[in-house]
């Protein structure tokens, strides 16, 4: 298994990594914030630590810190755009349930 | 379902937190609105990817159209499409010497003009506030939600009355504006000059029609507007006419038709674009006469019919820095506005005057508004990468509490640099609960006993509430010595109880390492325990509310019905017993559905008491 990023998110990612100036990929991970769920992180990662797993995805370095990556193994990156507005989206095979928007979920 | 942004390291916004920021450069000739994406300011194009909106607003018969749609209608309508509003915001007609020029059928009122339209008699205010709505349109498509705070820049020079018009017209278009900024200082925050050793920093602002010159000091990360000059009759457009007028000359035409004139500006205006790019241009035209025109402009000979242009806007360069007190080599750094700054010989004149080149790397029609965009992101509270902090020290293993379940709250989060406060807000799990108690554990483990455990304190003296109501405040703070107090005060009292530790205390370097790979090993099973003991926290609560409703008002309930929630009742308790969290889940959900009509038949019953033996005209109040 593994996290992924569809070539569509590998383009803007490396695109806005290359504006940003620095950076060697993306963080993924998540959040446990007690009861109201879990919550996504999506950062720049301008180091990989020592524990973090590294993925190469589409020429896209992804690390995720080993806490997380149960939570979101197998996940695909997405970016979408709908009408004006852009952004990602978690495809993430391990959730059960989430709130409306996706940007908290359950496992 | 929300689209996800990038965060910069350790920025990633609590769920639904993010929130939408905005920067508007509500200019003469054309707006634009900028935000903050995927921690870079970009300027919000519409659906055919068009930066700019033309200011110009226009009240056709039955709508107000802004931008591109009212520009296409300006020269049949006149009295109706009003441009340039910028010019007339806070200004009375006294105050406008070129009044005549405008097409408007002007009204004179206290205060400020007015423009008689065939939607009624609009103050500038109002007309900016159509043109801003428009904006505020654009941003909320493209955030997918409201604006939750804007910055409108303005020209430096603006006075009070000019500053509160641009204020109102925002807050009438519905925009909450978090404040206005000065043209050049957004321009140099863009530039992230307010990061930048303090020192002062010239912005030349080169727009279609008009020149501002802004020198500012920067000192302890505020911009101060030392002097600005300019003038207001001098911009790109006099350019595209040397040009013309070169045409005219070179091929020896005689006077030219409104429409071969028109058509032979575009034309001097796109091989005025060319040539900031190329060493020459062709200029193709034929003319309603037949006339064919084939010329070649070169850089050289557009250089030299626009050298006094250049020249003229040295002058007013030379007069802020004399207001200034100030010589050219006094200045740090040169910032270009404006889409004129593109042409070579400008940014050649620049850098020989001030003996330095100019920041020109972002689009100069966009930069006024990017940094516009960067500081309501800063202002709305996302939060803003300090790369300048010293990083002084941090936390080894995060802090946090205990909560249901015997699961940990991380409050503070490993490697946090000290000194660092956060809090958070907890709430009573039981009806009538009076007393919390406060476990304080330090680790990255989901369960409390596989952490270190800090100490223990009790809040007492909670008013007796139902589950839930009670907002209790728990502050955790490291100070610069690395010493933890914890305080938790219930806030509608104002009782509170504190604790203070010394985290590191007894914890060496071979301790904190191995909690931490512990954490890393544990991670999956850390997964399982956590979704368990969350479905147990709910399943316990929804049981116990289940119980109590049964205990009031069981009464509402048939025989059967009773025995429904009875069974859904045990059901829950056996799987509570259990290790399955999706099976407790599931559980949870059907005595959820289950006592469903119980709760619509309670809720009648206390709304029925609530009411019982009032009069209507009492209840109005």
């Amino acid at each position: 298994m593994a996290v992924t990023l569809t070539p569509t998110a590998a383009k803007h990612v490396a695109a806005h990594l290359v504006k940003r100036g620095k950076g060697v990929g993306l963080r993924l991970g998540v959040r446990t914030t007690g009861c109201s769920g879990l919550a996504y992180k999506l950062e720049y990662a301008d180091e990989a630590r020592p524990e973090d797993v590294t993925f190469v995805s589409h020429g896209v370095t992804v690390v995720v810190d080993p806490k997380s990556l149960p939570y979101i193994d197998g996940t695909e990156l997405d970016f979408a755009r709908e009408g004006l507005n852009e952004g990602f989206r978690f495809r993430n095979p391990n959730v059960k349930d989430e709130c409306g928007c996706g940007e908290s979920f359950n496992i | 379902m929300a689209l996800l942004q990038i965060s910069e390291p350790g920025e990633s916004p609590a769920p639904h937190q993010r929130r939408r920021a905005i920067g508007i450069d509500l200019g003469t000739t054309n707006s634009l609105v900028a935000t903050v994406r995927h921690g870079l300011a970009v300027v919000l194009p519409d659906e055919e990817g068009r930066p700019l909106v033309p200011s110009i607003v226009r009240y056709a018969e039955d709508a107000v159209e802004a931008g591109y749609t009212a520009m296409e209608h300006q020269a049949r309508d006149p009295q109706n499409t009003i441009v340039s509003v910028k010019r007339l915001m806070g200004r009375g007609l006294a105050d406008l010497a070129d009044a005549r020029r405008f097409p408007y059928r002007f009204v004179d009122a206290p205060g400020m003009v007015r423009i008689a339209t065939r939607a009624g008699v609009k103050s500038p205010v109002e007309i900016s506030a159509d043109l801003l709505r428009a904006l505020r349109a654009r941003a909320e498509a493209s955030l997918g939600g409201p604006v939750d705070g804007a910055v409108v820049t303005v020209p430096a020079y603006f006075d009070d009355g000019q500053r509160q018009a641009t204020k109102d017209a925002a807050q009438l278009a519905g925009l909450p504006v978090l404040r206005l900024l000065n043209e050049p200082t957004a321009a140099a925050i863009a530039y992230g000059l307010d990061n930048a050793s303090e020192g002062v920093y010239a912005v030349y602002d080169l727009g279609g029609g008009t020149f501002d010159i802004s020198i500012l000091r920067l000192s302890k990360g505020v911009f101060e507007v030392l002097a600005t000059n300019g003038d207001s009759a001098l911009g790109g457009d006099d350019f595209d006419h040397r040009v013309f007028c070169w045409v005219i000359e070179a091929a020896k035409l005689p006077p030219l038709s409104p429409a071969d004139a028109r058509q032979l500006l575009v034309k001097a205006r796109e091989a005025k674009e060319n040539l900031s790019e190329h060493d020459e241009a062709t200029i193709a035209a034929t003319l309603a006469g037949g006339a064919v025109i084939n010329l070649t402009l070169t850089k050289a000979i557009f250089t030299e019919i626009t050298a006094n242009l250049v020249a003229k806007t040295l002058q007013p360069v030379k007069r802020a820095l004399r207001d200034a007190q100030l010589a050219p080599g006094d200045v740090k750094g040169v910032v270009l506005v404006g889409g004129a700054t593109r042409m070579p010989q400008i940014r050649r004149a620049v850098a020989e005057y001030f003996g330095q080149p100019p920041l020109t790397n972002l689009n100069p029609d966009e930069v006024v508004a990017l940094g516009a965009a960067v500081q309501a992101n800063k202002l709305v509270g996302n939060r803003e990468r300090n790369d300048d902090w010293l990083l002084l020290d941090v936390i080894p293993l995060s802090l946090g509490l205990e909560t249901m379940g015997g699961l940990t709250e991380k409050i503070i989060p490993r490697n946090s640099t000290i000194p660092v406060a956060r809090a958070q807000e907890f709430t009573t799990y039981k009806d009538g609960q009076t007393a919390m108690a406060i476990h304080v554990v330090q680790g990255e483990r989901e369960r409390v006993a596989d952490c270190r455990s800090l100490g223990r304190f009790e809040l007492r003296g909670i008013p007796p509430m139902v589950a839930g109501a009670a907002r209790i405040r728990v502050t955790f703070e490291v100070d610069a010595d690395g010493l933890l107090e914890v305080a938790a005060r219930e806030q509608t009292t104002g009782i509170a109880a504190t604790i203070a530790v010394k985290p590191s205390y007894g914890l060496s370097d071979d301790e904190v390492a191995r909690m931490l790979q512990d954490s890393f090993a544990h991670a999956a099973d850390d997964m399982q325990a956590r979704a368990l003991a969350e479905a147990q926290v709910e399943a316990d609560q929804l049981a116990e509310a289940t119980r109590s409703a049964l205990a009031a008002d069981g009464d509402l309930l048939d025989a059967e019905e009773r025995a429904e929630v009875d069974v859904a009742l045990a059901r829950l308790a056996t799987a509570r017993a259990g290790h399955d969290h999706a099976a407790l889940r599931a559980e949870v959900a059907a005595l959820s559905r289950a006592t469903d009509e119980f709760a619509a038949r309670r809720m009648n019953r206390s709304v029925a008491r609530a009411l019982t033996g009032k009069r209507v005209d009492a209840l109005s109040d």
